[in-house]
């Protein structure tokens, strides 16, 4: 009985321990505690694939135009490293005038120079960077010896040389990869120039001072930054955490300010409670057909596909995160021919077919009617076929419901086949399947990045759709000086794909979630998914 | 037994070997690869990533490659999840993390799961007993994720005692450590409770008895110590595993350890972190093995582990 007893003591022990750990002090400390991720890939700017390490480098690094507050918790471009620049008549030749002073994080001086580096080494393909086709506008990215054609004539000025024209170059200056990194330090350091506070150098309003692997990445402000007095945010912890209930659970218990990931069950529930925020970003979810194989080589099937998914229905009890019904292929939130200033490139194309919850029925008929077109009437002789999708509960739902439209209003037979992400990937490139999943996030805000991914042999054309006349507008678009053509050529474009050849059928548009403690402010964001918490009070 | 030890580590390298041949060719066999994304990379920069880290090569070539690195003590770099770091130092740095809960679940499944046995069959058909037994089928029955979440929502969210993400402090071992030990502490009780009631039928123990030794020096001495060689041979694996970590711990309590990192790894295809993980593993469990076949002589003196019988 003894040892009962001795058992019993040790669980008590253990237990009133227990009580006496405290979870850490939070409030008026100026200490930001955030979770996006786990750890990302990379925090080197040209490696990073990810939206948390692209988030981490917006803090640690800035390009030559950096993302500011509108005062609306909006971002908008203002100059960065560069204080002006000035663009050619031909909008070509792109002069930028660097900032008197500029250090790096460690005191060293920062040139144009930094920029010729930063901007060669993206593109080389020996530093295998995913973003490295984000300069293809610039001139000498074709060339053999993949050299750019940018130069520093002296120490603060950056001339860049385009190839194509790029209304949308300002952004890619603001992207996390086009940012400058310290050639000395790389060179010196190699591959390992990330691993340690003393050797990774920045020159954004932040420097990381402490990096604990899979743990936490610290980061305060940096002296050496030109608008260090803005930089409200005394620290900025990214805890890195995989796993949405422990994320919550950590929120909930204050040892977070910021998340951005919910478990999916608890969703509902914040939404209604308006505890979990959710702001537009520029993503399509969509249903891919393989174009090249039977039945879905017929345009029409892919219509009467696509027109009777009650998009309504998915997103409001399926998704349910407040994400939009996808009308057309190009997500809201997409600037038209005026930039910002101007109207959205939706609201201008409109919807190239009814996602109006009465209108629902009418479609159904419209689609039956296209089947019977195509030779299937009520379903009949439809070979069944297989929706691929990646293992996940959100996919997985949304391919129940998909599943269920599709036998019910046309009579046809799909069958759902999950597989792990990589093998997915594999066999939707490879073009192994029928019907598959499909999501899409734009690199920068324009039509572009959702359009001509689709060209003929394109590495992201998944849907293997094959038009020349697509081909031809995507590259009159590409070659148009005049904005508002060109966006009238990229409508063009859109229609094709969705509303002519049906290539696709997007479902909704993304959503970004986020739960931030109650009274913390100075948070702002950009539709391309990043948040900036470098001005934040009340933490 | 010098000659014993080096048979048995020859032995060892043969399945090492034969694991990493293994665990290389499945790998190269499963659709996808390190550097397919969402976003399709161009052509050169696959070739150029293919070339740098030596994919491009034959497979045989590869494999021959990576042992003769390995042997040297170079296990490549991280291809994906933390691009060009070392293996050997993201394991380096995981496997002290995972170790350290995975010793102190160790101890407690031990000091608290074997007592547990042994008193059970102490008190075996009584109420204890079946007391017992409820809490000893609930640890084998109910998954770790179970357990760890329910512990998650009660003492880290509604009762807010303990520290819910990392091991920053004292506090933050309790609930992964507990998680984590419950299962063993329950499997062990119940080996430890079949395999004592085994003893305690014994002549031996009889005999003990009626020569008027006390209770508990006939169950704790005579009977445990006979009673230990199950127990032992489960331990050896057992601290092998707990060691490396769990995925679900390490996971619902965010801890950098390598459980998790492992099946992270084989998600993402980073080939180099798969190899050294798996021949980590397997290095670990012939190690304990092999303790525990040396340990058996201590524990009982009449085993000779040199005659045959007792082979990993």
């Amino acid at each position: 009985m003894k040892k009962a007893l001795l058992t019993a003591m040790i669980f008590c022990m253990v237990f009133a321990f227990a009580a006496c750990g405290s979870n850490s002090a939070k409030g008026g400390d100026g200490v930001m505690d955030v979770s996006i991720a786990s750890e990302p890939d990379s925090i080197d700017p040209a490696l990073s694939t990810s939206l948390d390490g692209g988030t981490m480098n917006l803090h640690t690094f800035e390009g030559l135009v950096k993302w500011a507050d509108d005062g609306k918790g909006h971002a908008k471009l203002v100059p960065g490293m560069a204080e002006s620049w000035d663009v050619s008549d031909d909008q070509l030749e792109w002069t930028f005038h660097l900032r008197k002073g500029l250090k790096w994080s460690d005191g060293s001086p920062l040139t144009a120079k930094d920029f010729v580096y930063a901007w060669n080494r993206l593109v080389k393909p020996e530093t295998g960077a995913d973003y490295e086709y984000m300069l293809d506008m610039v001139s000498g990215y074709d060339s053999e010896d993949k050299v750019l054609d940018i130069e520093a004539p002296d120490d603060q000025t950056f001339k860049v040389k385009l190839a194509k024209l790029t209304p949308y170059f300002e952004e890619i200056c603001a992207f996390p990869a086009t940012s400058p990194v310290k050639q000395e330090i790389i060179e010196k350091n190699g591959d390992k120039w990330t691993n340690s506070p003393d050797t990774y150098v920045s020159n954004g309003p932040f420097k990381m001072t402490e990096r604990k692997r899979n743990s936490k990445i610290v980061m305060e402000p940096n002296e050496n930054y030109y608008d260090k007095d803005k930089v409200k945010t005394k620290k900025l912890v990214f805890h890195l955490m995989d796993d949405t209930n422990a994320m919550y659970a950590a929120f909930k218990s204050g040892e977070l300010d910021f998340i951005n990931q919910v478990p999916p069950d608890e969703v509902k529930a914040l939404l209604k409670d308006k505890t979990l925020k959710v702001d537009p970003q520029i993503g399509t979810y969509f249903v891919c057909f393989n174009n090249k194989k039977a039945p879905f080589d017929n345009p029409k099937v892919r219509e009467a596909f696509s027109l009777v998914i009650d998009r309504n229905f998915i997103v409001s009890e399926v998704a349910g995160t407040g994400e939009i019904p996808a009308g057309a292929y190009v997500p809201k939130g997409i600037n038209d021919a005026k930039g910002v200033n101007g109207d959205d490139f939706r609201k201008v194309g409109g919807d190239y077919y009814s996602v109006d919850k009465k209108d629902y029925d009418a479609n159904c008929e419209k689609a039956k009617n296209l089947m019977a077109e195509a030779g299937y009437p009520d379903g009949q002789g439809f070979p069944s076929v297989d929706y691929l999708y990646n293992t996940d509960a959100n996919h997985k739902a949304i391919a129940e419901a998909l599943q269920n439209m599709w036998q019910e209003k046309l009579g046809v037979t799909v069958n759902l086949q999950n597989q792990e992400w990589n093998v997915f990937l594999n066999d939707r490139k490879q073009g192994n399947y029928l019907i598959a999943r499909h999501g899409w996030v734009g690199d920068y805000n324009d039509p572009m990045t959702f359009l001509d991914m689709f060209i003929t042999g394109g590495g992201n054309n998944d849907a293997k759709y094959e038009n020349p006349a697509y081909d031809a507008l995507i590259q009159t678009a590409k070659a148009e000086k005049d904005p508002e053509k060109r966006m009238k050529t990229l409508h063009d474009a859109e229609k094709m794909l969705v509303a002519d050849d049906n290539v696709v059928a997007p479902l909704y548009f993304y959503t970004s979630k986020r739960m931030i403690q109650d009274g913390e402010k100075g948070l702002y964001y950009t539709p391309l998914g990043y948040y900036f918490f470098g001005n934040m009070t009340g933490i | 037994m010098g000659k014993y030890v080096l048979k048995r580590v020859v032995q060892a390298v043969v399945v090492l070997l034969l694991v990493a041949a293994l665990t290389f060719v499945l790998m190269n066999l499963v659709p996808g690869g390190p550097f397919l994304g969402e976003k399709a990379k161009s052509p050169e920069v696959i070739a150029a990533l293919n070339a740098k880290y030596g994919l491009d090569k034959p497979l045989h070539i590869q494999f021959k490659n990576y042992i003769v690195n390995f042997v040297q003590g170079d296990f490549g770099v991280s291809l994906k999840m933390q691009k060009n770091r070392p293996v050997s130092e993201i394991i380096g740095e995981l496997f002290p993390t995972s170790a350290k809960v995975g010793l102190l679940s160790l101890l407690f499944a031990i000091i608290t799961g074997i007592p547990m046995g042994c008193l059970a069959a102490y008190f075996r058909g009584g109420k204890f007993d079946s007391f017992l037994r409820v809490i000893m089928t609930l640890g084998i029955s109910v998954p770790g994720f179970v357990i760890a979440t329910l512990l998650l929502i009660l003492f880290g969210v509604k009762l807010g005692w303990l520290p819910t993400i990392g091991l920053n402090e004292p506090a933050s071992y309790i609930m992964p450590c507990f998680s984590l030990s419950f299962y063993p502490m329950c499997y062990l009780g119940r080996l430890a409770r079949s395999s004592m009631l085994d003893a305690i039928n014994q002549d031996y123990i009889r005999t003990a008895r009626a020569k008027g030794v006390k209770s508990s020096k006939v169950i704790f001495k005579h009977a445990l110590r006979n009673a230990f060689i199950p127990i032992l041979t489960y331990l050896g694996p057992l601290t092998a595993f707990i060691l490396t970590g769990s995925f679900v711990t390490e996971s619902v309590f965010s801890i950098p350890g390598l459980g998790r990192y492992f099946i992270q790894s084989i998600l993402n295809r980073d080939y180099p972190i798969i190899m050294a993980t798996t021949i980590f593993l397997a290095a670990l469990v012939i190690f304990m093995n092999l303790v525990v076949d040396l340990l058996y002589r201590f524990v009982d003196p009449r085993i000779d582990i040199t005659k045959g019988g007792s082979e990993a």
